[in-house]
């Protein structure tokens, strides 16, 4: 029964303390990446947990996708560095997965291998005019104000325009909106990336739409965020009566920022300039209607009736995508990597029998692109409790062996060093974190980011 | 609906909003005891456990030796984290277990105006009970006392990973409603029921003296494929 699994696996883990360190290696170091490791550090009081990352600094989304004007939701990087700086746990940054090591060789390095590394691509449109300069996606302009490396030459352009047309109503969407609406003098306090501010000082922008093919009932965007941009000073919000029952009267003064909330229209295609060859100058939306398809579950179909919206910009925010890598089973459809409970399958019919051994998922590669930093608490625990049945069983290493010795992150060290691989430890994020917060205390700002892969590798290794 | 047939419904907080009714308001103990052997799959054992009387220590101490009555306690308890708090409480009521009563009785007035009592239970049932300074929250008075209770945000209400159940409705009752920042919160709680709140939200003061706060269970089926776990 239960209180003899309870024993057996304390037993087990205290043996592997004896013999062989369970090693595990965790790519990704998001909150899917840290909620993993603290608990794996918990259950496997013996085990050997490295955190690898492609960037040189930890920490993912919290870093780069939660808004400047959010620092409050930052908080939890203080939990996750108490996870580093527990001794039992390393991160080792500037490691890219199939590039610097191959996912095959991080297997034979360590007993347990956990994909966190999220969803760093974008789902498309598939309408005409998509790929029209002006036109972004969301996940690109988020980058690109929060200071990631590869955001930094997104360089969009602000002045040409008073209009911009956000597809989507996700939080996402709503952070967009905020940014590119906001007074630039309550930005400047923030962390967000200097490129960015000055391209939002210069900005002529001063109204937005946020289009949804779908009506308010559906919109993704959840309560408190809908609460903040309602409460923006200055900016006049606009809702069409006849998708709401209420609607603020006030009409807008000139010059006024201002956000529309646009409900029921699918875009069909963009619209190219006629001055500006290339360039976006709007979007062609389709009216919609929903229909029901069961179990509550309305969808948009399209009316036949069109109208035209005129921007420069357009972002798109209809949701971010995972992207394979060599040697990973990956359901290209849903975006995600197939798998039970955490427990990576070898392909995509579902049987959960063919399991890849030692390998798992957790966060938005294996969940999709949804859910909050908290989601991944509980994602995290699923996996890790699929990770100590499999130890407990001994289903790892061997086929009947629990455990035998795995090089782990020396032989990982080994194989960088070979490779010319500058790997940026915990050490060398504390000195970025350092110069970072130095430079933004003398522009009143909790922390200037430095922006540049080279700025990066250079600070770490000060 | 009939109060059985109400009982019968799958979701936790139908269940266990069902059950506290059953406390304040049913009748009689044997029903009780019934009603939890209908319940409980493993109902008779447990009766006969409760009738013993052997669970006496249970809402007193923390686990950390091995009692006689916990070997057939403990199994039971692993299968539903719900039985453990409805025991609890029905604990106190065969017991006569105010929850006023058992903490007021404790000498020194003066430390009681400084301190209350507060019991965590946690997600494998166990109780912990704290003392907490008045004033201070029961995120902080968790981290405190290591109990596991996440807080993700650090208590500013960007997060609802300090989710806790209020086990009573009364002591429910006494909090001060939740501002609208708290309600946005909890609405994207996991496990959220109808005496749910944060943890960083809720202060001690001296009405809450001996208030009881559980720790939700958190692990989730997520459904990929549509594949969905066996209920268990």
């Amino acid at each position: 029964m239960a209180i003899f699994g309870a024993k057996q696996v304390l037993w087990r883990s205290f043996t592997t303390v004896a013999s062989h360190p369970l090693r595990v290696c965790i790519v990704g170091s998001g909150p899917a990446g840290f909620y993993t490791a603290e608990k794996i550090l918990k259950r496997h009081q013996g085990s050997q947990v490295d955190i690898i990352d492609r960037l040189p600094t930890p920490y993912g989304l919290v870093r780069s996708g939660v808004a400047p004007d959010h620092p409050e939701t930052k908080n939890v990087i203080n939990q996750f560095s108490r996870v580093v700086q527990s001794g039992r746990c390393s991160f080792l940054g500037n490691i890219a997965l199939g590039s610097s090591i191959s996912l095959e060789e991080l297997r034979e390095l360590y007993h347990v291998v956990v994909l966190a590394y999220g969803a760093e691509s974008d789902r498309v449109l598939g309408i005409p005019g998509e790929d029209l300069k002006g036109i972004h996606s969301a996940r690109e302009f988020v980058w690109w104000y929060n200071g990631h490396p590869d955001g930094r030459n997104l360089d969009p352009d602000l002045k040409s325009t008073d209009t911009a047309v956000i597809l989507g109503q996700g939080n996402v969407a709503l952070d967009v909106a905020r940014i590119l609406l906001r007074r630039t003098s309550e930005l400047a306090a923030t962390d967000i990336a200097s490129h960015a501010l000055t391209a939002l000082e210069q900005s002529s922008i001063r109204k937005v739409y946020l289009v949804g093919r779908r009506g308010p009932v559906q919109a993704a965007c959840t309560a408190k965020e809908l609460r903040e941009v309602l409460g923006i000073k200055d900016l006049y919000i606009h809702i069409k009566e006849a998708d709401l029952k209420t609607t603020p009267a006030d009409e807008p003064s000139s010059g006024q920022r201002e956000l529309h909330f646009v409900f029921f229209r699918q875009p069909d295609r963009f619209l190219e300039s006629h001055d500006r060859k290339g360039y976006v100058s709007g979007v062609h939306l389709e009216k919609t209607a929903l229909k029901g398809v069961g179990s509550g579950k309305q969808i948009a179909i399209g009316t036949g009736q069109f109208e035209n919206l005129s921007c420069g910009i357009a972002l798109k925010s209809i949701g971010y995508k995972s992207v394979p890598v060599d040697g990973l089973p990956f359901d290209n459809q849903k975006g995600v990597v197939p798998n039970v409970k955490g427990r990576v399958l070898s392909d995509n019919s579902g049987d959960p029998t063919s399991v890849e051994n030692g390998l798992y998922v957790c966060g938005w590669l294996k969940r999709g692109p949804t859910g909050i930093i908290g989601t991944n608490l509980y994602c995290a625990e699923e996996t890790v409790a699929s990770v100590s049945e499999d130890v407990e069983q001994g289903v790892l290493g061997a086929a009947t062996e629990s455990n035998w010795p795995k090089p782990g992150r020396e032989g990982l060290l080994r194989i960088l060093e070979d490779r010319k691989v500058r790997v940026v430890p915990f050490s060398g994020w504390e000195r970025i974190d350092k110069e970072e917060k130095r430079l933004g205390s003398l522009r009143n700002k909790p922390r200037e980011k430095m922006t540049t892969w080279e700025e990066l590798l250079k600070a770490a290794s000060e | 609906m009939s109060r059985s047939s109400r009982l019968k419904k799958s979701s936790r907080a139908h269940w266990f909003n069902s059950l506290l009714y059953l406390i304040t308001k049913g009748p009689i103990l044997s029903l009780q005891i019934m009603l939890i052997s209908r319940l409980c799959r493993v109902g008779v054992r447990v009766a006969q456990e409760l009738s013993r009387g052997g669970y006496m220590y249970m809402t007193r101490t923390r686990y950390h030796t091995q009692g006689p009555c916990r070997q057939y306690q403990r199994p039971l308890l692993e299968l539903l984290p719900e039985t453990r708090a409805f025991q609890s409480a029905v604990l106190q009521k065969h017991h006569g277990f105010s929850t006023s009563a058992s903490d007021g009785a404790s000498a020194g007035g003066d430390e009681e105006k400084e301190a209350i009592s507060v019991t965590f239970v946690s997600k494998d049932g166990e109780d912990i009970p704290i003392r907490v300074p008045i004033g201070m929250s029961m995120l902080e008075a968790a981290h405190e006392n290591d109990i596991e209770l996440e807080g993700a945000c650090e208590g500013s209400l960007a997060c609802s990973t300090c989710h806790v159940i209020v086990m009573d409705m009364e002591y429910y009752n006494k909090l001060e409603d939740p501002a609208d920042e708290e309600n946005d919160m909890l609405d994207l709680a996991f496990g959220l029921t109808e005496t749910s709140r944060l943890g960083c939200q809720i202060v001690a003061s001296p009405e809450l003296d001996g208030i009881r706060l559980a720790i939700p269970a958190a692990t989730r089926n997520f459904a990929v494929d549509g594949y969905v776990a066996k209920p268990h």
